[in-house]
């Protein structure tokens, strides 16, 4: 294990000066007397610069993603191969193994299909909600600064701010929601909503739309204000109603937003862990568990580092498969459309 | 990180083979030991200690007994830090992976010790501290590993039932239960008064599962226990039964609304709060359950509060004057110098545990103190603490974070109605051969 930190480690190092190499030519370079120079080597000079300027801008955030995303990756994989509780050496090779009792374990697959549902569920409900109120606040009303602010407070409050205030509302007996329902004669869950299996993840999307949904209005809302007013008049002077300029004109060309958004949904869907953590911790008998809490719950609270790295591997692995399909399908002409001008869309002619 | 690790291997490493030799000399040459401590009592050591004692009293203290022993060893000076409890366990555990531990630490015992005396991160002090394991006497078993003692534990507590003597004896109940037929029917008197009888946070799992504890403690034999927890093994019929009776006791439904989701200790709402604010006649929880009631209640005493112990069932093999509990032990890491664990046997003396105890500090384990707890119902539980033939260390703290936690969500689910007895055996089987 530490022949192969060793290797790693000496890339890394073989890395930097492979960097720093160009600086040094080009040092040199400039040092040599200037002006008898062929065309050629003059290009290739032209060549070391611009890639020496790549390199200068590049580097720095090429070394904040490897020491911060790459190399953390790494380890987990490394981590995940072995039999390890979190200090001591890490001797015991189980190779596979850990993989093999994640994908097996009922608690992981229930976690897995809770994710799934927390995404399709997300969008299901945030997306036409979150249309018709930024539709709505696009309008010309009075106060509607004030409602935009409304309406995006809960995005801005601290994820665990929110589950305490939620927590304490939903509580059984005695808090604000079972107060106002018994009140008005509704009957609710004994266990209250958190507390009963059968309603805790209903409650926990709940409070998730409640907090994210300020995050697609406003979203929404920026893609609107990139809608050309010249459209809208256009559509009106043909003699569209509100409705069929929404539906034909508005909500088209909010595409390339909803596609970016739902992107931003789903893979916070896939990682989500604070809100849940602080409204059930998982339970109550793992109703509500997903991926992120089981491997806290397999890292943390039980030492099995070796597993909870696998978890963690399975759920990069998860995330990264989602991201790059979605954004192969739908986000392409996307991302094409944004750089219109120039050669990338000569490329796109060309393919 | 790999050089720390790496270091950290080193360390082990040369901790093991010191314990090789530190185990071989005891055994051969007891007086070996203790005349190299007369040896190096003259050089300067400086000896590191945490704790989490960071409020006064408690910390002026601790500070006074440094201070007393350095007045009498001049050689020696200690250095203190009282950190909150959950900074010094996070500390601790990086301490351990670094191998840079302190000298004096606190430990819990249990599977947590087993695992640092595995990687060769504790020191034995069976030798060195036979006169103070003599003196503490039973409570000591839960820092045992293969027949040698790693820590001296200072307070010890035991899990029982806190209940509010007034609602009690409102509701016409005048004496505690003593078996579990008595506890049912007053149960059933509190219910017919429309009070929830008990609170308990099973969102934390712990709290919940201390209700399985108790039970596998009155259905099995100690040697049963004992063996099962070291072994994993809960094959034993009584496992089992410990299990059915937690669904008996759930389908009396004898908890406050929402138990699912109450948590343990925080906020009004919590299990603790619902007891503290008459909310709830009673709740099983440890010794520290006043405490915490006097924090949620603005820092006064929460009044009329009685304690008694788990009643005893029909037809258990266990003692019913065993106890569940556990406790904080000093312990020593590899490489502490010998003036570190004279000065732990000094921090387990009659004096210090006194004054320990006079301070409300925790529950004294040397008996010369036990006069000094002031606090009558804690004096109660104290009482049957003493008297106890054993007290078992929490399960979750004896079997290990793995097995414990895996035993824990279990019993929720017995809880939360969602799983049968047989599954936390099964779950806690599975847990253990993931060790």
């Amino acid at each position: 294990m530490d022949v192969a930190d060793e290797a790693t480690a000496r890339q890394g190092g073989t890395a930097s000066p492979a960097t720093s190499a160009p600086t040094r030519g080009a040092g040199s370079a400039h040092a040599l007397p200037a002006p008898p120079r062929s065309r050629a080597r003059r290009r290739t000079d032209g060549g070391l610069r611009k890639g020496l300027e790549i390199a200068f801008f590049v580097t720095p955030a090429l070394a904040i993603f490897s020491v911060f995303v790459v190399w953390p990756v790494i380890r987990a994989i490394h981590f995940s191969l072995y039999s390890w509780k979190g200090y001591g050496p890490m001797v015991d090779f189980v190779g596979l193994k850990n993989y093999v009792t994640v994908l097996g374990n009922d608690v992981f697959q229930g976690a897995l299909v809770n994710n799934l549902t927390i995404m399709v569920v997300s969008i299901a409900v945030q997306l036409p909600l979150g249309l018709a109120v930024a539709l709505l606040l696009n309008r010309k009303l009075k106060g509607r600064n004030i409602l935009r602010t409304i309406v995006f407070v809960p995005y801005v409050l601290a994820e665990v701010v929110t589950g305490v205030i939620w927590r304490q509302m939903l509580q059984a007996q005695y808090g604000l929601i079972d107060t106002i329902a018994a009140a008005i004669g509704f009957p609710t869950p004994q266990q209250g909503f958190l507390g009963d299996t059968s309603y805790a993840m209903g409650a926990l999307m709940v409070v998730l739309t409640w907090k994210y949904l300020g995050l697609a209005v406003v979203l929404f809302l920026a893609g609107l204000t990139s809608v050309p007013e010249e459209l809208f008049e256009a559509a009106q002077i043909d003699g569209a109603s509100w409705w069929q300029v929404q539906r034909k004109v508005t909500i088209p060309l909010l595409g390339p937003t909803v596609r970016m958004w739902a992107f931003l949904s789903i893979i916070g869907s896939i990682q989500v862990f604070d809100m849940v953590w602080i409204l059930t911790k998982g339970g109550p008998a793992n109703a509500t568990q997903t991926m992120a809490t089981f491997l806290y719950s397999f890292g943390v609270d039980r030492n099995l580092y070796g597993i909870a790295s696998a978890a963690s591997v399975i759920l990069f692995v998860i995330s990264l498969v989602l991201a790059l399909t979605y954004q192969r399908i739908f986000m392409r002409r996307d991302a094409d459309g944004g750089l219109a001008t120039g050669r990338k869309a000569k490329k796109v002619g060309a393919r | 990180m790999r050089r720390m690790r790496a270091g950290a291997t080193a360390v082990a490493l040369t901790m093991s083979v010191g314990l090789l030799a530190a185990g071989c000399s005891g055994s051969s040459t007891p007086t070996a030991t203790s005349s190299t401590t007369g040896g190096t009592s003259d050089k300067p050591v400086t000896v590191t200690w945490w704790h989490n004692s960071n409020t006064d009293p408690g910390k002026g203290y601790y500070e006074q007994v440094a201070k007393d022993y350095q007045a009498e060893h001049p050689n020696v000076t200690i250095e203190i830090s009282a950190m909150a409890h959950e900074d010094m366990v996070t500390k601790l555990e990086a301490a351990f992976q670094s191998g840079d531990a302190p000298d004096i630490y606190m430990e819990r015992g249990g599977g947590e010790l087993k695992a640092h005396v595995a990687a060769g991160l504790t020191k034995d002090i069976s030798t060195a501290s036979a006169d103070v394991i003599k003196t503490i006497g039973g409570s000591v078993a839960g820092w045992q590993v293969d027949g040698k003692t790693y820590g001296l534990p200072f307070s010890m507590g035991i899990v029982g039932f806190w209940y509010n003597t007034k609602i009690w004896s409102d509701a016409g109940i005048t004496k505690a239960p003593a078996t579990w037929d008595e506890f049912y029917t007053d149960i059933a008197t509190l219910k017919s008064k429309g009070i929830a009888p008990l609170s308990v946070g099973a969102a934390d799992g712990w709290p919940a599962a201390h209700y399985y504890y108790y039970f596998a403690l009155r259905e099995c034999s100690q040697d049963v226990l004992t063996k099962g927890l070291s072994t994993f093994d809960f094959t034993d019929s009584c496992w089992l039964k410990a299990g059915k009776d937690i669904q008996e006791f759930i389908a009396a439904a004898p908890f406050n609304d929402g138990y699912l989701a109450t948590v343990a200790q925080t906020g009004a709402t919590s299990a603790s709060g619902l007891l503290t604010f008459g909310k709830v006649s009673a709740e099983m929880q440890g010794h520290w359950e006043p405490g915490v009631m006097q924090g949620l209640n603005d820092g006064k005493a929460v009044e009329n509060i009685g304690w008694f112990p788990f009643p005893s069932i029909s037809g258990g093999k266990g003692d019913p004057a065993a106890a569940i509990g556990g406790g904080d032990a000093w312990a020593a890491s590899a490489k502490a110098p010998d003036e570190a664990v004279d000065f732990m046997n000094y921090l387990l003396s009659d004096k210090v545990q006194k004054g320990f105890a006079e301070l409300n500090m925790g529950l004294p384990t040397n008996p010369a103190a036990s006069g000094s707890v002031a606090d009558p119902t804690l004096k109660t539980l104290l009482d049957f603490r003493d008297k106890s033939p054993f007290v078992q260390l929490y399960f979750d703290t004896a079997l290990g974070t793995n097995v414990g936690n895996a035993m824990n969500a279990a019993v929720v689910n017995v809880f939360a109605g969602k799983a049968e007895p047989q599954s936390i055996i099964d779950d806690s089987t599975a847990a253990a051969a993931l060790e």
